[in-house]
């Protein structure tokens, strides 16, 4: 579904990416782990359009979508939860997930998504006409997520979805993120808690200043000192 | 607002050069003008300061606008019917060479105003610098097409002129009401919210600041030509540089931007302020109308910062229905 060829990108002068080259499948989960620094939130918005490619293709169910703009990315079917939920805290829960289904073919369904959305979350569907900002962290992160599914995508990215939380609300998110699996989304996850991540996700790659160092099966990292070398540098 | 009391509004405003104004009814008539020109200015500022998008040259648009029309006619004889779409186009192409680098490279906040800022400068010094046909800063004047001229829109009649200012000054906000009910007004609020993130959900940020910068430009533009034809005189000091731009921020501000009329609000306490300045002070305190401005704004934004208008119409809000949430602007 989602293929990165060889690319480089970073910002001006700086090049955050090199030469890095990621797949992931229909119905997969992946997690892209490592320390600080290392680009991950930069591969998230690669992926998403928002930072654009120097060298390499980004194809997307076998079409290249490399230097495509962001809308034209979404519309392809890729939501991004971007790092730190950023919502908008001024707009009520309800007007966030009416800006998540903002293109003209999620727009039509509407009333069906935001109704799954509610079932899967049902503390928005309490906290609809609440303004965003007042949410608790947690819940933030749930709208944030909710947000993203109302374009109906194929493929989520999930960039730190745990910054910030209370352990116990850790484990309640991955539990839910666990069952937006489930009803059959791909994901492409970037977590800190990598033992928990590799417990979720299907395959997982290592990225280290800006180079994929390790790929794998989850089970297959979770024995070899993957999670030690995913935090060296931190 | 409801709907008898806007027609009866509407109606009185219709009819109201015909009322008995008493002997100084041609000088009403013409405050009344000017504040419909500049309520038009107004609005179209709000279409975009409300979004965050702050401009401190939308004197740019509007001298481009005024002067298109007036040169045109000055030097050809074409009429103004003609060439308005000419002034909006001019306007509009002047906002995209300004605005497409700006968004597409994110040019925000502070920094856009300042490159507007420079903007409405560089056009007063083009047209001062111009001076062989623009007349310089000497300014500029109408060619005279008689007591009454359709074709020319030059009519002695003020009446006839506050008929056609009041036209416009509705479709000015009919455009505002349009905006304030669509998707784009959605758009915007997320992309002045947070624009990464609006980015990130699918929103064309570019594109939707393009769009309402552009209309807010030819919306300005014909706001400066009515302005030519209205005063048939024309002053690159009056019409473009620092000093307009930021009486059309100054007005807007102060009656607010966040409701339908909080900017012809704005724009007609501004008006009265420094015309009741004026002939209470005469030009003995010439400075003094702009220190009372200076000082009325900064309570005005330090107390209510959605404008005197939007203010009052949010305390009437809040008491008729407490629990409906007022949206606060964003800073
Ligand atoms: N907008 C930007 N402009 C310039 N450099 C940036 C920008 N954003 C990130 N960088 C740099 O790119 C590199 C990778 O940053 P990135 O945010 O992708 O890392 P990350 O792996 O997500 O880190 P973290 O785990 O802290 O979120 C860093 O060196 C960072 O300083
Ligand atoms: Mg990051």
């Amino acid at each position: 579904m989602l293929e990165l060829q060889g690319v480089t990108a970073g910002y001006g002068e700086f090049t955050a990416l090199w030469d890095v080259t990621l797949t992931v499948n229909a119905g997969e989960a992946v997690a892209v782990v490592g320390p600080n620094g290392a680009g991950k939130t930069t591969l998230m918005r690669v992926i998403s359009g928002l930072v654009p490619i120097r060298t390499g293709d980004l194809r997307l169910d076998g079409r290249s979508f490399a230097g495509r703009r962001a809308h034209e990315i979404v519309a392809h079917g890729i939501a991004h939860v971007p790092e730190g939920r950023r919502i908008f805290p001024r707009l009520t829960v309800e007007e966030n997930l009416k800006m998540g289904g903002f293109l003209p073919a999620s727009r039509r369904h509407y009333a069906e998504t935001v109704g799954r959305v509610y079932d899967l979350f049902p503390v928005l569907a309490e906290r609809r006409r609440q303004r965003a900002g007042t949410l608790s962290g947690g819940e933030q992160q749930m709208l944030a997520i909710g947000r993203a599914l109302m374009s109906k995508p194929k493929l989520i990215l999930l960039d730190e979805p745990s910054l910030g939380l209370a352990p116990v609300m850790v484990l309640r998110l991955f539990e839910l993120i666990r069952r937006v699996r489930q009803e059959g989304y791909t994901i492409l996850i970037v977590e800190q808690n990598v033992r928990q991540v590799l417990s979720l996700v299907d395959r997982a790659y290592l990225l280290e200043v800006g180079r994929i160092k390790v790929e794998g099966r989850s089970a297959d990292l979770a024995e070899q000192d993957f999670v030690r070398k995913a935090y060296v540098g931190i | 607002m409801k709907r008898p009391l806007a027609i009866l509004g509407l109606a009185l405003l219709a009819v109201f050069p015909w009322l008995p104004l008493g002997p100084a009814r041609l000088y009403i008539l013409h405050v009344a003008i000017l504040i419909l020109i500049w309520g038009i200015v107004g609005t179209a500022w709000s279409l975009m300061g409300r979004f965050g998008l702050v401009s401190l040259g939308h004197g740019a648009f509007l001298g481009v606008g005024a002067y298109t029309t007036t040169l045109l006619w000055n030097f050809w004889g074409i009429s103004p019917w003609l060439t308005t779409p000419l002034a909006v186009g001019a306007a509009v192409l002047l906002a995209l060479v300004l605005g497409y680098p700006c968004f597409r490279f994110r040019v925000v906040g502070h920094y856009f105003a300042l490159v507007t800022l420079a903007l409405g400068e560089v056009i007063r010094l083009l047209i001062i610098a111009e001076r062989d046909w623009t007349g310089g800063s000497l300014g500029l004047t109408l060619k005279d097409a008689g007591a009454f001229n359709p074709w020319a829109i030059q009519f002695a009649d003020k009446r006839i002129f506050y008929l056609i200012a009041l036209g416009v000054w509705l479709v000015g906000l009919w455009v505002w009401w349009r905006v304030d009910r669509s998707m784009t007004r959605s758009a915007l609020e997320a992309i002045g919210e947070d624009e990464t993130a609006a980015a990130s959900i699918g929103i064309p940020v570019t594109r939707f600041k393009l769009r309402i910068t552009l209309l807010s430009a030819g919306l300005t533009a014909v706001g400066g030509v009515l302005y030519a034809q209205y005063l048939t005189y024309l002053n690159p000091g009056v019409l473009a540089g620092i000093g307009v731009s930021l009486q059309i921020v100054f007005a807007v501000v102060l009656g607010g931007m966040y409701t339908l009329l909080g900017p012809t609000v704005g724009t007609a306490l501004t008006i009265a302020l420094s015309e009741y300045l004026r002939v209470a002070f005469g030009v003995k305190l010439l400075g003094m109308a702009d220190t009372i401005y200076g000082l009325v704004l900064i309570l005005i934004i330090i107390f209510l910062p959605a404008g005197l208008y939007g203010g009052l119409k949010e305390l009437v809000l809040r008491r008729a229905a407490p629990a409906r949430v007022v949206r606060a602007p964003s800073g």
